[in-house]
């Protein structure tokens, strides 16, 4: 296996693409968004429990690549508790990780993803649950999609 | 299998790394690669003829004429239409079923009646019919495809009730391009004929791939693309039947395709040129045509067999892997196999295929509704064409037991 294959598919990566965090329904959640990515089917929901402006709890279900489940996985477990600007700051330091591949200092298991970079194909896969996440912080009706929609 | 001659060396693309190991192309099902033979043609054309079509006096407008007419005369006799009129060159098999969708349906379909097509349509063969019932108020009925992996095709007892005198029309493709699934176009036609239903036929992975005879199967109008069968992209066909065609009203209009115009209005040529507004891709047309007689010189019944080998040679490997789920029949099939892993996903299996230089398609493979109905999301498709070689199947197979190895630990 190659360099960038083995820097794409981490143990951390692999890990929660086995075993995900958090993911099926919340049963208390109060907002709810659904993401989609047309080119590739991939789907993802994601449950919010918001408590005023902070996230008391989150979850996620859906069906997709390992890059796109464990990035929607892994989001789970660093956005629960953050405020809605605390969830779009890191949201942009991920984005910066997976289209750079530069992770800051501060940022440590999301600089797993740092891999995806070289293959920018699979950026959309990873960044399909946070867009979801996002859309249901602002209490989108419309679902996220990585692609633009047309009727 | 039976001795295939390789043709690799027709191919200039074939002969590459890719990520370090030989390119093993196993995509043709999406699009097909190039011989020399399409490709000089191209070449020859724009350095030599290239001239605009149909309205010049000079020497080359003139060969570029003789040279894109001839071209139609190739397609026809390709397809065995009763008259080169019966070509219409389009963009690809997408554009040629929106016109027929528009044309056709804008001028014949109504509020009770019904369009029928099939489940195992891909979007350019469903998408378009969606469109025109609503703009209609016709109705859009799906003749069902059989068995939890689609192996059983198409539900002809199913396709018997459907079938009721308020069907106009009955859209569907000859070979799926998710399942592999060979329809009996010439019986499906046989059946629509009898309740007055006019036929369209998706031949976008069946007209590169096997002998073709749109009179034998006797469909009214069949749509493919010049790229999955060697030709250039950019260029497809409408075959439609004569009587058919010079009754359609022209979807597009504009220059070339008029008798005459006043300010006040115009009248229409009759096929081909009423269907084809302005200028045509007069390159790939010429290309489509070389593409015509390098297919023919192999023999499209060779290729039939060569691409059906080398799928249920795939199909009968792949089945050992564990948890693979494959789709479409187990017996005759288009030269395809797509297949699904519980626990690893098309897009994981496509990457790594790559790294090993094999090119794998990952995802719905444009066929959406029918993904969901067998409860799935994404396939991995594997598809073959004259260029492959058993050889490439060992190197598929070894590609996705290392890929299962990484992900299953």
């Amino acid at each position: 296996m190659s360099a960038d294959l083995t820097e794409l598919y981490q143990q951390v990566i692999l890990d929660h693409n086995r075993r995900p965090r958090n993911r099926g329904r919340l049963p208390t959640a109060n907002r709810v968004a659904h993401g989609d990515n047309p080119s590739c089917g991939d789907q993802c929901d994601v449950y919010l429990q918001l408590d005023g402006d902070r996230i008391k709890d989150i979850s996620f279900d859906g069906s997709g690549c390992a890059i796109s489940q464990a990035s929607a996985s892994l989001m789970t477990t660093q956005l629960k508790g953050k405020t809605a600007a605390e969830a779009e700051a890191l949201y942009r330091k991920f984005h910066e990780i997976v289209t750079t591949g530069k992770a800051p200092e501060e940022i440590s298991d999301l600089a797993a993803f740092a891999g995806v970079h070289t293959f920018p194909a699979r950026i959309k896969c990873a960044t399909l649950g946070w867009h979801a996440a996002l859309n249901a912080l602002k209490g989108d009706a419309a679902p996220a999609t990585t692609e633009s929609h047309t009727d | 299998m039976p001795a295939w001659p390789d043709v690799r060396a027709d191919f200039p693309i074939l002969h590459q790394q890719v990520n370090g190991k030989p390119l093993v192309y196993l995509d043709s099902a999406a699009t097909a690669q190039k011989p020399r033979a399409v490709i000089d043609a191209l070449v020859r054309y724009y350095e030599r003829d290239n001239s605009n079509v149909h309205r010049g006096l000079h020497a080359l407008s003139m060969r570029a004429t003789d040279a894109y007419e001839g071209a139609r005369a190739r397609v026809a006799k390709f397809i065995h239409a009763a008259d080169p009129a019966e070509v219409i060159f389009t963009r690809g098999t997408t554009e040629s079923i929106n016109v027929v969708a528009h044309s056709w349906g804008r001028a014949h379909l109504k509020p009770g009646d019904v369009v029928l097509a099939t489940e195992m349509e891909h979007h350019s063969n469903l998408v378009p019919w969606q469109q025109a019932a609503k703009a209609s108020g016709a109705t859009l009925r799906y003749v069902p495809v059989l068995g939890v992996n689609a192996e059983g095709g198409l539900d002809l007892a199913a396709l018997d009730r459907l079938l009721t005198p308020q069907v106009k029309l009955f859209a569907f493709t000859h070979i799926s391009n998710t399942l592999g699934t060979v329809n009996p176009a010439a019986e499906l036609c046989r059946r629509a004929r009898a309740v007055g239903a006019v036929t369209v036929i998706d031949a976008a992975q069946s007209i590169g791939h096997a002998p073709l005879d749109v009179q034998a199967i006797g469909c009214d109008f069949l749509a493919f693309s010049g790229h999955k069968m060697c030709g250039p992209t950019g260029i497809g066909v409408l075959y439609g039947r004569r009587a058919l065609l010079d009754k359609l009203a022209p979807d597009e209009t504009g220059g070339g395709m008029v008798v005459s115009v006043d300010y006040e209005g115009a009248t229409w040529k009759p096929a081909p040129e009423r269907l084809e507004a302005g200028t045509p891709d007069i390159a790939g047309a010429i290309g489509l045509g070389v593409a015509c007689d390098y297919l023919d010189a192999l023999d499209r019944a060779a290729i039939r067999r060569h691409d059906g080998d080398l799928a249920r040679l795939a199909y009968d490997q792949l089945s050992k892997l564990p948890g693979i789920r494959l789709l479409g029949p187990a017996g005759v099939r288009g030269g395809l196999v797509s297949f699904a892993f519980p626990d690893v996903h098309a897009h994981d299996v496509v990457t790594f295929a790559d790294e090993d230089g094999i090119a794998l398609r990952g995802g719905h493979h444009c066929n959406q509704p029918l993904m969901r109905k067998l409860g799935l999301t994404s396939t991995t498709r594997a598809s073959f064409y004259v260029y492959n070689q058993p050889g490439e199947i060992d190197a598929l197979v070894a590609s996705l037991q290392r890929t299962l190895k990484f992900f299953r630990g």
